[in-house]
C-alpha cells in the first residue's frame, strides 16, 4: 500500500510519514495541492490523507482534481477545526468514517487506512 | 448621527469569532506537530527496547523541533492575548503600528489561504492615537480583507501608516486594480458604521483600488 500525505504544515506531514514508515506503511508527503498533483502524475497511490484547509487549494478541491485523473484513489481528511461544517463537507465526499481531527492518533489513522484499504498487516517493529 | 450599535455589535462579534477560529486552528496545528514528534520519540524508545540502535542526533533534532513549536505556540498566545485585551478599554491611547502589527499577525493565515503576501510599512516616527482599539482593529481587518480581495495576480498587500496634520492615515496598497466583484460596494454599511464611531473617513481610489483610512489623533470618550 502506498499513501500520500498532503498538509501545508511540513513538520507535521514529514514526521507522520516517518512514523507510518516505521510501521511498514510506505508514505510520501507534500505541502500543497499543486505539489500533490505533480506527485500523483508519476506515482500511484492507494490513498491520500488530505488537510482540509490549505492555502490556495483546499483538501476537498484537491480531491476533486485528483479524482479526475486517478478515480481509483481513496481519501481521508484531516482538520484542525473539527467543526460541523468540516465534518459534513468531508463526509459528503467520502462517508462519515473518513474524517480525523488534529492532533491525530497514529493508531486511529492506521485503523482508518486499514478499514478503507483492508490490506495492512504491519506493526511497529 | 446615532451609531448603529446593532450592526457594530454583529460585525464585532463576527470579527472576534473569525480571529478566534483562526488562532485555534493555528494552535491545533502546533499541537499536531508536537504530538507527532512526541510520538516519534516514543516509537524510538520502543525500538530501542527491542535492540534497534538510535542515533542521539535524531533525538536532539526531534527535541529541537518540539521546542520550536512551543515557541510558536507562545507567540500565537501572545498575539491572542493582545487581541483579547483590545476590548479592555473602549477608548485608549494606542501605538498605531503595534495595533496594525497584531491585525497582520492574526490575518496571516487568511492571507496564506489566498496566497497573498502582507507587508507592513510603519511610519518613520512612532504614531500614537487615542481611539477605540477594538473597533479600529475591526476596521483595519475589513480594509485589509478587501485589499486582499483586490490584490490581483501578484497578490501583494502593503499597509502603510503616515503622520498627517491633526491625524494619521493608513493606506492599504495592493498589486491589483479596482474590480467590483459580485457588485459589493466598499466601503459598505459595516465599514461606514465603524468609521463613523472612529470619526474616520475612508476612500478608495477609483483606478488603483487603494484604500485610504484617515483617523483623528483623538476621539472623545
Amino acid at each position: 500500500m502506498k499513501i500520500l500525505l498532503v498538509d501545508d504544515e511540513q513538520e507535521l506531514v514529514s514526521t507522520l510519514a516517518e512514523r507510518l514508515s516505521i510501521r511498514g506503511i510506505d508514505a510520501d508527503w507534500v505541502t500543497s495541492g499543486e505539489d500533490a498533483m505533480e506527485k500523483i502524475q508519476v506515482t500511484t497511490y492507494d490513498l491520500a490523507v488530505l488537510d482540509m484547509k490549505m492555502p490556495r487549494m483546499s483538501g476537498l478541491e484537491l480531491r476533486k482534481k485528483i479524482q479526475e485523473i486517478k478515480p481509483q484513489m481513496r481519501y481521508l481528511f484531516m482538520t484542525g477545526h473539527g467543526s460541523a461544517e468540516d465534518f459534513y463537507s468531508a463526509s459528503s465526499e467520502e462517508g462519515a468514517d473518513c474524517y480525523l481531527v488534529k492532533p491525530v492518533n497514529i493508531d486511529v489513522l492506521i485503523a482508518k487506512i486499514t478499514e478503507i484499504l483492508g490490506q495492512y498487516t504491519g506493526s511497529l517493529n | 448621527m446615532h451609531a448603529n450599535w446593532e450592526l457594530i455589535g454583529r460585525v464585532g462579534l463576527t470579527f472576534y469569532g473569525k480571529m478566534s477560529a483562526s488562532i485555534s486552528h493555528e494552535i491545533k496545528n502546533v499541537l499536531a506537530i508536537i504530538n507527532e514528534n512526541a510520538g516519534l520519540l516514543s516509537d524510538f524508545t520502543i525500538m530501542a527496547a527491542r535492540g534497534v540502535p538510535i542515533e542521539p542526533e535524531r533525538i536532539k533534532t526531534i527535541s529541537s523541533k518540539i521546542a520550536e513549536q512551543v515557541m510558536r505556540a507562545d507567540l500565537i498566545c501572545k498575539n491572542m492575548n493582545q487581541f483579547a485585551h483590545s476590548v479592555d478599554d473602549h477608548i485608549k491611547t494606542t501605538a498605531l503600528d503595534e495595533l496594525i502589527a497584531v491585525v497582520i499577525k492574526l490575518s496571516l493565515r487568511f492571507a496564506a489561504n489566498r496566497g497573498v503576501h502582507l507587508e507592513q510599512q510603519a511610519s518613520a516616527t512612532p504614531l500614537s492615537i487615542t481611539t477605540s482599539p477594538f473597533l479600529l482593529q475591526n476596521l483595519v481587518w475589513l480594509c485589509l480583507d478587501k485589499a486582499m480581495d483586490l490584490a490581483g495576480e501578484k497578490k501583494n498587500v502593503s499597509i502603510i501608516t503616515k503622520d498627517v496634520e491633526n491625524g494619521v492615515i493608513i493606506e492599504f496598497k495592493h498589486s491589483g486594480t479596482l474590480q467590483e466583484e459580485s457588485g459589493s460596494s466598499f466601503p459598505g454599511d459595516e465599514e461606514n458604521a465603524l468609521a463613523s464611531l472612529l470619526k474616520a473617513t475612508m476612500e478608495i481610489n477609483d483606478d488603483t483600488g487603494e484604500i485610504i483610512l484617515r483617523l483623528p489623533l483623538s476621539i472623545d470618550k
